[in-house]
């Protein structure tokens, strides 16, 4: 699931303290006088540029208007937990910049993406965020990766006055901050369960299962989804056999998925927020001859060929995930980012991280307000992204609720198939295929 | 046997496989911190590494990981004789430990930035017959790569307390973790110790880093969330004792697994250290430490 994903803490406590002690560290006192001094003069900065921003922000070589680039800032996690993601964000963004350069840039000014990475660190982003705004005089911002680092970088961007559109924000904990510069391109995170739930409640009862699990990491991402498809399938006669929620920072899943596998519960869903979750629960399936009748986990399975090397291909088969975007989606700007992205990057478009079509999706947002309102002016782009106006991006249509959230949203499942990854449902869905139900066994 | 006493086997079954895993993963760890003083926060990416290289043998050698550590083995030992040669010896005495969490930061970081630049950040994991296979006995299923693990852990583990307990070399060890310059006074060459050891250490770590890589999908980045872990069982293991981070593994490893299955995961971790704080309030020194604590 690529939707708002809220990757949250699963780098450790003791990483962030040692990431401050070492920094506080090594630079010693003369470091700490100068910091002290430092700080001060950022804050005068900052203010300053905070008054600034609310009328008319700066953009790079602002003397040269309709010729001189637009800085655009992002903070992304290149290293650290989220930095699969983050690189993936980074291409997305990229391939904007690239696309909207080739078709005349915004209002005539060429783009120029200022991207620096947080370290998957909620305190680093924050700092990102005003260093982008008050030094470097970003013209705009785009949102960083997880509803974690959103929440801090969402705030700093309210305090200047910028607006804020993001692709992976999408957690209710962003949402309740009720910030009016937040936008999530991305589907709401709570709903994203939905569509699988209820084509499993609409089986036919032979066919339905009759018990269901439900492990889940803490996460603001994955927990909203669990109960919102239990409670569709408690209605359908689903019986719950495993409710469990475990840390982020688990790293051994072996136990869980031992207790998932005794309760033999005929269909699970997962709430996992990478890879490494999702691969460790499939493995010790494997290692427990546990064959579910229904796989489907909140993220990990959207990661393309991440995903086919961790687990293996004999082991794809039949393994779901919710999303609201995947290489295929037939849309033409999403064909010719594929496209673009393959050129770029190499590798095959089935390959192509769906967090690439989120930044990507910021992008075009941002572009179609500045074009409507005329210039870079942040409130004006705010008022018009709460205007109710239906916007247009690879993803699909985008129309933002007065949170931010988006309502125009559709959420699909996706299903590897035969080591293809296709769109299942909604099964009435324009280009959703067959369900492959019951799931082929393990290495099949 | 009831379904709930099913799990509760099923999870101490795990938790001692388990154990023996993070127990190679910790070896390498408290001998360096028991001699040298040194907490070495790079062990986390040294065991990424490791698997890193046995990724590399596996992929384009076509190696077996247990093959492949008579390569990654000796690489890491290198490794690590250089890193002690290159920032550790270079520490002041009496700011040794202080400082080595700052510098082997900065090596973990090094590595984890080198890494990222010549295998990506997408996850990989490593792939062998036995990775998915499993033996059925009495009711359990047990991971072939769990029981592998675990008997390299044995053995691997067996060897280094061999050196350490039967040998001139490993009198030598000791000596320099009961006292630096008692040690040195008889003649004890205790840079060169150190250098070893350092080297054994992170040596060890490539077995552990082997069978990490093959239980879990990893990317240049998973150091970190391992560091903590190991720490923790070197402190209630004792440090410096080799069969105290086996213990201290298990002991962790079953206890939160059991946590997990009888009342929920997100429990384990709080069930735990509890039981540690317990341990170290009536031991300080750990379950298998010396009380006789390095005189400096």
């Amino acid at each position: 699931m690529n939707g708002g994903r809220a990757r949250h803490c699963s780098m450790s406590p003791g990483r962030r303290a040692i990431a401050r002690s070492g920094r506080t560290s090594t630079r010693g006192r003369w470091a700490v006088r100068s910091a002290a001094a430092l700080a001060a003069l950022v804050s005068a900065v900052a203010a300053g540029a905070g008054a600034a921003a609310g009328t008319a922000p700066a953009h790079a070589g602002s003397g040269h208007a309709g010729k001189s680039p637009i800085l655009i800032g992002a903070s992304l996690s290149l290293s650290g937990d989220f930095s699969a993601d983050g690189i993936a964000f980074e291409r997305g963004y990229l391939l904007w910049q690239d696309y909207v350069n080739a078709h005349g840039g915004l209002l005539g000014h060429p783009v120029k993406m200022d991207i620096v990475s947080d370290a998957s660190s909620p305190t680093q982003v924050a700092t990102n965020y005003e260093k982008l705004i008050s030094v470097d005089h970003v013209a705009l911002t785009f949102g960083p990766f997880s509803s974690l680092l959103t929440i801090p970088a969402a705030r700093v961007a309210q305090r200047f006055g910028y607006a804020f559109v993001e692709g992976a924000g999408g957690a209710p904990s962003v949402f309740a901050m009720k910030l009016p510069n937040v936008f999530d391109v991305a589907l709401p995170v709570k709903d994203a369960l939905v569509p699988f739930a209820e084509w499993i409640a609409s089986l036919p009862k032979a066919e339905r299962p009759t018990t269901a699990a439900y492990p889940t990491s803490n996460d603001p991402f994955t927990e909203p989804q669990l109960p919102v498809a239990q409670a569709i399938l408690e209605k359908a006669g689903v019986k719950t056999v495993y409710f469990h929620v475990f840390p982020a920072e688990v790293t051994d899943y072996t136990p869980i998925a031992d207790a998932v596998a005794a309760t033999k519960a005929q269909v699970v869903l997962l709430g996992s927020v990478d890879v490494p979750t999702v691969s460790a629960f499939i493995h010790a399936f494997v290692q427990a001859h546990y064959n579910p009748k229904a796989f489907i986990a909140t993220a990990g399975p959207d990661q393309g060929a991440a995903f086919v090397d961790a687990v293996g291909k004999a082991n794809t088969g039949g393994v779901m995930v919710p999303n609201a975007w995947y290489p295929g989606y037939d849309n033409a700007t999403s064909k010719a980012m594929v496209q673009a992205y393959v050129k770029k990057y190499g590798g095959s478009p089935s390959g192509v991280n769906a967090d690439v079509a989120e930044a990507f999706s910021v992008g075009q947002v941002v572009a179609q307000a500045v074009k409507a309102t005329g210039g870079f002016d942040n409130a004006k782009i705010i008022k018009y992204l709460h205007s109710g106006v239906t916007l247009q991006s690879v993803e699909g249509p985008v129309k933002f609720d007065s949170l931010g959230e988006n309502l125009s949203s559709a959420a699909f499942a996706f299903q590897w198939q035969n080591g293809k990854f296709l769109q299942v449902l909604p099964a009435n869905a324009p280009g959703s295929v067959k369900v492959l139900y019951p799931k082929p066994n393990w290495g099949a | 046997m009831s379904p709930l006493g099913t799990q509760v086997v099923q999870a101490v079954v795990d938790g001692v496989l388990t154990g023996g895993v993070y127990a190679l993963m910790a070896a390498g760890l408290t001998l360096i911190f028991g001699v040298m003083d040194i907490i070495n926060i790079a062990q986390g990416i040294l065991v990424v590494l490791g698997a890193y290289l046995s990724y590399l043998l596996s992929v384009h050698l076509g190696l077996d990981l247990f093959v492949g550590l008579v390569v990654t083995v000796p690489a890491l030992f290198v490794v690590g004789v250089v890193v002690e040669w290159a920032f550790m010896r270079r520490l002041a005495e009496r700011e040794r430990t202080a400082m080595s969490i700052l510098v082997t930061y900065a090596v973990a970081l090094v590595i984890e930035g080198l890494l990222s630049v010549g295998f990506g950040t997408n996850y990989v994991e490593l792939n062998a017959w036995y990775v998915n296979r499993s033996v059925h006995l009495l009711g359990f299923y047990l991971p072939d790569i769990y029981l592998f693990g675990f008997a390299l852990a044995a053995v691997l583990l067996g060897a280094l307390y061999a050196v350490l307990y039967r040998t001139r070399f490993g009198a030598s060890v000791r000596a320099s973790l009961q006292d630096r310059t008692a040690a040195r006074l008889v003649g004890v060459n205790v840079e060169r110790v150190a250098t070893i050891c350092f080297g054994l250490g992170v040596a060890v770590t490539a077995a552990g880093g082997m069978v990490f890589g093959a239980t879990n999908a990893f990317n240049p980045n998973s150091g970190y969330d391992l560091i903590s872990r190991l720490l923790t069982i070197v402190i209630l293991g004792g440090l410096g004792s080799v069969g105290g981070a086996l213990g201290a593994a298990v002991l962790m490893l079953v206890i939160e697994d059991v946590v997990a299955v009888v009342w929920s995961p997100i429990w384990s971790d709080v069930v735990f250290f509890a039981v540690l704080v317990a341990v170290l309030s009536v031991r300080p020194v750990g379950l298998f430490g010396r009380t006789l604590s390095r005189a400096q």
